[in-house]
Order: structure tokens, then sequence, then C-alpha cells
């Protein structure tokens, strides 16, 4: 049994909940991670102790909650290694940041006929937000095929760079598979055409140190709730020259300067992109789950990770008629699978029934299960909670679906 | 809670590995795709009616999970032989037994204890609810 599941488990007490007579099974955290107490606690302590308003009061309680807010910002920046912090823009999520980088940076700066790169394996989040833009001011998107792996198409992503790119947006970790992605080369090769890069990097911030002066992205988006804080709060890192010639995307209160009927005088980054009173309880939670998985460290929680990985694929691809779908050489402990002759579905449904808690369905990846031509897939997703108690649990249930359904 | 005696009983699973009347039907009077967004489950339901309204024929095709396509071929094999009004009575008391209602149903009744899993319920009334769009469908699409 790993020593970091052992240290933190009491840390994380819902792992002590029964479900359906089982003790339970948490492998959904590639969809929202659990949450330790140090992080309820903060967001609590937010609420208890300085529940007011940010940027606006002249009193000591604003004073607090701003402090408390900024000061979350100040984390955020030296976890992705910001060289400043009015690069970090809060929002209410990845999707909320990728709308933003679309709505503020490319309507504005892209023309007719000009070409955003998107890989197949892209969760909806960082499909949906380019394919409006498009319908609406006739940008063309290209797409970087998926191998039968699971893994991007390098060869063929290099063929799609052009004089008209000017953004490749893509995520670090396959929410649905779990492979690992080579952004670097993506970002160098985007700017050599000229482009600019998005990262999606919701999947990889729960597992992977991330240094963004190293990858030299222009824009990372990432959300609270799978990297062990709350639900509702997220970052959009954008460099500062970009932020600084951006328009707003939403307007109100907190991201103006001065308005009157006849003028309007927006606010400097991060502020301008912050409209209305934030996720202030949200920010510091966040800020607090940071500090938790930095005082963890990547380095352990990487190696525990892929042991875990390595022993959970081993234990389904013994199991008979199982599948895995994305056999990627560099994965995070993610891993989707099929069984023959079952809907993932109900295998999903079996599997709770044993307190196995596990996604089934298209991962909001609808692309990417129609490339391994699936409607859905069964996805069991590890983290620094997880033990090897929960691969043979996980592995006993499915031996169940099989009694039942075959 | 066992979920082979509530979700999963025989009857279903039959249904499940060898679905009846599960093909596409040539020239159906009416047909409608069922889907749900949600987990991708995905079938086209095809009546065929005559004249006087009755169903001479019912069948479905697609893809989806063991209570969804057991449903649907149950519902194909119980709509057979109905008038439209009676087809939709049924669809609606089904509702009502797939959401926790008590009734009477014959081989349907193993859908009872679907309410349990509400997250399943859907899956149970896809197929029955593409039928009712068939059938609504008639009166400004009709393909007669």
């Amino acid at each position: 049994m790993s020593s970091l599941y052992e240290q933190i488990r009491a840390d994380f007490p819902i792992l002590g909940k029964k479900v359906n007579g089982h003790p339970l099974t948490y492998l959904d955290s590639a969809a929202a991670s659990l949450k330790p107490l140090p992080v309820i606690e903060a967001v609590e302590r937010f609420y208890r102790e300085m529940p007011a308003n940010v940027h606006r009061g002249v009193h000591s309680l604003s004073r607090e909650a701003t402090a408390a807010y900024e000061g979350a910002r100040e984390t955020v920046r030296k976890f992705i290694n910001a060289a400043r912090i009015e690069e970090i823009v809060f929002t209410s999520g990845t999707t909320a940041s990728i709308n933003l980088a679309a709505r503020s940076w490319a309507a504005t700066q892209l023309r007719k006929g000009d070409e955003i790169v998107l890989s197949h394996m892209e969760h909806h989040s960082n499909i949906v937000p380019w394919k409006m833009l498009c319908e609406e001011n006739g940008f063309i998107l290209k797409i970087i095929p998926v191998t039968d792996a699971g893994e991007l198409d390098m060869e063929a992503f290099h063929s799609l760079l052009g004089p008209r790119t000017k953004l490749v947006a893509v995520t670090q970790v396959s929410n649905a598979l779990g492979t690992i992605n080579p952004v670097e080369e993506i970002i160098a090769a985007a700017h050599a055409h000229g482009a600019l890069a998005l990262i999606d990097a919701a999947q990889s911030a729960p597992c992977m140190p991330i240094d963004v002066q190293a990858l030299d992205c222009d824009f990372l988006a990432f959300s609270g709730h799978k990297l062990f804080g709350p639900t509702g709060i997220g970052v959009l890192y954008a460099k500062a020259g970009l932020l600084e010639d951006m328009p707003p995307f939403l307007g109100g209160g907190d991201m103006i300067l001065s308005v009157s009927f006849e003028e309007i005088c927006y606010n400097k980054p991060p502020y301008r992109f912050e409209a209305g009173t934030p996720n202030i309880a949200g920010a510091v939670g966040l800020g607090r789950a940071i500090d938790y998985v930095r005082a963890i460290g990547f380095d352990r929680i990487q190696e525990h990770e892929q042991n875990l990985l390595r022993g959970a694929t081993a234990a389904l691809n013994s199991l008979e008629g199982v599948r895995i779908i994305g056999t990627a050489e560099k994965k995070a402990a993610v891993i989707s699978f099929v069984i023959d002759g079952v809907h993932p579905h109900d295998i999903g449904s079996i599997v709770d029934s044993c307190g196995v808690a596990i996604r089934a369905g298209h991962h909001c990846a609808q692309p990417l299960m129609t490339r391994f031509g699936l409607p859905a897939t069964a996805r069991a997703a590890f983290s620094i909670y997880n033990s090897e108690d929960d691969i043979e649990r996980l592995a006993a249930a499915v031996h169940k679906v099989r009694e039942i359904m075959l | 809670m066992n979920i082979s005696d509530e979700l999963y009983q025989q009857t279903i699973l039959d249904y499940n590995r060898s679905p009846r009347n599960f093909h596409k039907m040539e020239n159906p009077t009416h047909f409608a795709r069922g889907l749900n967004p949600l987990c991708g489950d995905d079938y086209t339901v095809y009546l065929r009616v005559n004249e006087d309204d009755m169903i001479e024929e019912v069948s479905f095709d697609g893809h989806g999970c063991a209570v969804s396509k057991a449903s649907a071929s149950l519902m194909t094999q119980e709509l057979k032989g109905k008038t439209l009004d009676e087809a939709r009575c049924l669809f609606h008391t089904f509702q009502e037994l797939a959401t926790g209602k008590e009734h009477s149903l014959g081989k349907l009744n193993v859908f009872s204890g679907v309410w349990k899993y509400p997250e399943r319920v859907k899956c149970a009334v896809l197929a029955w609810h593409a039928m009712d769009s068939a059938l609504s469908g008639k009166k400004t699409t009709s393909t007669e």
C-alpha cells in the first residue's frame, strides 16, 4: 500500500462513507476531485470570518476579504510560475476561461478565413466556444487527428499549420483517455507559424507541475474542482501583453475605472475581466488546495498515480472481455474501458452498486468517442487518495458486471 | 439493495441479449429518433399504422444500454395491435410505473424498480418518447 495514501487519507473524511453498503471507492476524480479538510475549512473560515466584498470597502472585513482573494491570486501565480500577478484572471472554471479567450481575444483579433487548430481529443469546452466563433465570424477549424493508441498524430499536426493559422488550442491531458500530449512541441510549432497557443490544463493541473514561462504558452486554463478545490472557480492565464490589449468580455462592476452615460473607462487586467462580485470563497479555497498539492509535491503525486495506473491497467487487461481505450505511451491515471457486449451505462450502475464510483458516458468528448466508433466508455480515474485496494474493488466490480450481464 | 433484483431482472437481460423487433422497417408510416445526449443512447422507432389508426407493426434499431434496449423491445411487442389512443395511454401509464407508481402492466412490470435509480429512468422511457414523437408527427409530417 502506498505511503502517500496512508498519509493523506484522513484529510478526506468522505472516504469513510458507505455507498450501497460498501466502502466508497471514488474513481471519478477526472470529473471532480474530492476535497481535503484544509480546503473545506478555508472556505468555511472565509464565510465565518470575512464574508465581505472585495476591492470596494473601506472597512476591515472588506480589507481582509480582498487580502485573501488577492493572496489566492498570488498562490495561483506561483503554482504555474507566471511572471506577473496581473496575468492571473479568476473565472468560474475552464469553460469560462476558454470562452473569455475566444470572445475577448480571438473574436477581436482574427479575420474571416483565419484558422484555429484543435485536436480530436478535446473536451467540448475546448470545441464549442471555437465552433460558435467560427460560425459567427467565418473562421475555420482544423483538427489534429488522433491515432488508434489515443495519441495526437504529430506529423499531421505539423502539416495543418499554415499562414492562416492564428491559434492552436489543445488539452495537455485528455480527460477521456488520459493521454499526456507533447504541448511543448505544439506551442513551439504554433509560434513558429506566428500563431498563439492555448493550453487546456483542466486535467493536467492536478497531476503534473506547470510552468507557463517554460512552456511559453499564450493562454492556459484550468478549474478548481478537479484540483481538490471548490466548484465554480477557475483561472485563465494569459501573457500580460495580450491581456493589456484585450477588450472586456462581460461588463459590470469592478471591471471599470469610471462610468458615465457618455464614456466608460475600463479597469486594467486582471480586473477588466472579472466583472461583478467574484467567487471569493472559491478563490480562497483554490488557493488552499494549491498549497495542499504543493506540500505533497508533484514528485510523490506522480509516483503514486503512475503506480496506480500501472496496477489498474494490468488488472483490467487481465479481465476477459475488457478493452482499454487509449493506450498512449504517456498517460495520466485515467483509464477508459469498454466490456464487449455491455453498455458503459450498465457498467456504471452495477459497479456503483458495489460502492465504486466511475464515469460512464462520452466524457464531454463526443468527437473522440466517434473517432473510436463508440457511443460511450466507462472511465476510472485515480487520484492521490486512491489505493491499491481500490484497484481490487474495481476489478471485483467489473467481474460482477460480466456475471450479471453476460 | 440488490441491483439484480431491482434493475437487471432476467427479462431485461434476455431482451438486451436478444431484442425482439430489432430492425429497421421499410416503408413505416411513422418513425422518430430518440436520443439521450447525456449517455449517447440513440434509437429510431418505426411504426406502421393502418387506416383505422391501429398499429400493425412496430420495430426499432440503434444502440444503448440494457435498460433502454429491453424497454424498447418490450414496447414494440406491447404496441402491436393497439390503437393510437391506447398506445398513448400505455405510454402515460408506463411513465408512471417507471417513476415509482404501482401499476399492473404484465411483462412491463420488470421496470417497476427503475425509479430507485433516477438517472436510469430516462433510459427506460427513451424509446417510448420516440414512439410518442413519431405518432405526434403524423399531424404535420404524415408520410402517407
